[in-house]
């Protein structure tokens, strides 16, 4: 299992602010692609990928027991 | 010895103004961030602020880290609010102190510029017919 998060508009498409599913193994592309199937239009939107607080790249291994957000870009300040 | 929280309680710049204050200090620059009523001619009636509230505060703890390691000597405050803000309310404060005046300046906007960049936090406009998530910068990771 993993658990996911996603926010401002990323979490307005898939009507949910987190979730957990079930997870083997695979990279961040991977995931994008089950979100993408999962949420059509996800990939649609830009956003950066961060595995447990840290941005990574797509080819970067999620493992069971991750946290992955999905984080749009940011307008702080 | 620094201070990094996102919080939906009122900023009061006092906080922080004395948090970074101390006997080595001489000057300390506070900048307030503050919900702005009218941007390219569109009026904003509030703002909605949402934060990935434990890494925003893990990534300004890195932003102070770096300050420190750019200019020795500084002590550093941020806090960003999150929630529904009205007009003329402050979205963030950053407080630095120094020795010297320069180097407190040079560092706050150096926080500000980071935290715009990279801290995942995000603002809404509601406008009178509608609404929008701001998507300001992007960061890549390299």
């Amino acid at each position: 299992m993993i658990h996911l998060y996603y926010f401002a508009q990323i979490k307005e498409l898939t009507q949910k602010k987190e979730e957990t599913i079930l997870w083997a193994d695979g990279t961040v592309a991977e995931l994008v692609k089950w979100a993408d199937e999962t949420y059509p239009g996800f990939t649609d939107y830009s956003w950066q990928v961060a595995v447990n607080e840290e941005y990574v790249l797509e080819t970067e291994q999620i493992n069971p027991g991750d946290t992955v957000a999905f984080i749009p870009p940011v307008s702080g300040g | 010895m620094n201070l990094f929280e996102v919080t939906p309680e009122v900023l009061c710049p006092n906080r922080y103004l004395q948090y970074v204050t101390h006997a080595e200090v001489g000057a300390v620059t506070l900048f307030s961030g503050i919900v702005r009523e009218w941007t390219n001619g569109k009026r904003t009636l509030f703002l909605e602020y949402e934060a990935y509230v434990p890494m925003a505060e893990k990534m300004l703890t890195e932003i102070g880290a770096d300050i420190q390691r750019k200019w020795p000597g500084t002590r550093i405050a941020i806090a960003h609010r999150i929630g529904k803000l009205q007009i003329s309310e402050t979205a963030v404060i950053i407080a630095v102190s120094s020795p010297h005046r320069q180097i407190a300046y040079e560092a706050n906007e150096f926080a500000i510029e980071q935290i715009k960049k990279l801290v995942p936090i995000w603002k809404k406009e509601i406008w009178e017919d509608g609404e929008k998530w701001v998507g300001g910068q992007t960061y890549k990771p390299l």
